[in-house]
C-alpha cells in the first residue's frame, strides 16, 4: 500500500539549487522504489529544467511529488518560473536549438528521459511538468 | 569547491569526487586547462566515477575541457562513466559525451601512455629532463 505521499517544494535561485533539486529528485525516486536508471533519468531531467530556470528566468520553483497509487509508482516534477517565457516552444523542443549558446539538448533531451512531458509558456509564467511512472 | 589536479610526470590526473555546481564546473575547466599549459602535459585523465548525474551542461564542460586540452597538445581520456549515466546521456540524444573513454583510471592511464608513445614526440616519466633529442 502506498504510504503518505511526499511533496518537496524547492526554490531555484542560484546554481547550488540545481544540485539540491536533482539530489532531492533522486532521493525521492529511490525512496519510492524506482531503480537506479530511473533515479538517474529523473535527476538529470530535473537538473536540465532547473538550469533553464536559472539561465532564462533567474529564479523559480521546483516541486517534486509522489503520485504513486496502488498499481504504479509515480513521481511528478513541476518546474516553473515567472521569466520572459519561451517565444517558440516548438523550436525550443527541437534538438540543437538554443538561444543561449547552449547545446540545445536540454528540453528535447529531458522529454526523452521521462514518460510524460508537458510544457506551457507565456511571458510571466513558464511551467514544465514531467512524470515518471512504473508499474509496481 | 576546487577539484585537486594531481601530477604524475607529464600526465595530469583529475578525479571529480563531488557533485559539481555549474560554477564549480567552469572553475574546474579553467584550472585544468591552465595546468595543462603550465606543465605542457602530454596526457590528461579525467575520472568521473563518482558522478551520478551528467546532464547536458556537465557533458559540454567535459567535452570542451577535453577539446581545449587537445588543442594545447595533450591526449585526453575520460574514465569511469557510470552505466546509468551512459544510458541517460544516450537517451537524451546526440553525441553529448564525445570524448574518448575508458572503464577506469587504470585503463585510462594505459591508453594515455600508449598514445603518447605513439606520438613519439616525448619521453614519458617522472623525470622532466628525460627528453630524447631528435636531430
Amino acid at each position: 500500500m502506498p504510504g503518505p505521499s511526499t511533496t518537496e517544494r524547492l526554490r531555484v535561485r542560484d546554481p547550488n539549487d540545481i544540485v539540491t533539486a536533482r539530489r532531492a529528485a533522486r532521493e525521492l525516486c529511490a525512496q519510492l522504489g524506482f531503480g537506479n536508471a530511473d533515479q538517474t533519468r529523473l535527476a538529470t531531467a530535473v537538473s536540465e529544467l532547473t538550469r533553464n530556470v536559472i539561465q532564462y528566468a533567474g529564479e523559480g520553483r521546483c516541486q517534486i511529488e509522489d503520485v504513486s497509487d496502488a498499481h504504479s509508482l509515480g513521481v511528478r516534477v513541476t518546474v516553473e518560473d515567472q521569466g520572459p517565457g519561451i517565444p517558440d516552444i516548438e523550436r525550443a523542443l527541437r534538438d540543437g536549438y538554443s538561444t543561449s549558446g547552449g547545446l540545445g539538448a536540454g528540453l528535447p533531451g529531458t522529454r526523452r528521459l521521462v514518460d510524460h512531458f508537458e510544457i506551457s509558456s507565456r511571458p510571466g509564467l513558464t511551467q514544465v511538468i514531467i512524470t515518471l511512472t512504473r508499474r509496481r | 569547491m576546487r577539484i585537486p589536479i594531481l601530477r604524475l610526470g607529464r600526465i595530469l590526473l583529475v578525479s571529480i569526487q563531488v557533485d559539481l555546481t555549474d560554477t564549480d564546473a567552469m572553475q574546474f575547466q579553467s584550472d585544468l586547462v591552465a595546468r595543462v599549459a603550465e606543465i605542457e602535459a602530454l596526457g590528461v585523465a579525467i575520472d568521473i566515477t563518482a558522478l551520478d548525474v551528467v546532464d547536458s551542461y556537465m557533458a559540454r564542460v567535459i567535452n570542451d575541457t577535453a577539446s581545449m586540452s587537445r588543442l594545447l597538445g595533450a591526449e585526453v581520456v575520460i574514465c569511469g562513466v557510470q552505466p546509468f549515466v551512459a544510458l541517460t546521456l544516450v537517451e537524451m540524444g546526440r553525441e553529448l559525451l564525445g570524448a574518448d573513454c575508458a572503464f577506469n583510471l587504470d585503463q585510462g592511464l594505459e591508453m594515455l601512455r600508449e598514445r603518447i608513445a605513439q606520438r613519439g614526440d616525448a619521453e614519458l616519466g617522472e623525470d622532466d629532463d628525460a627528453w630524447p633529442i631528435n636531430n
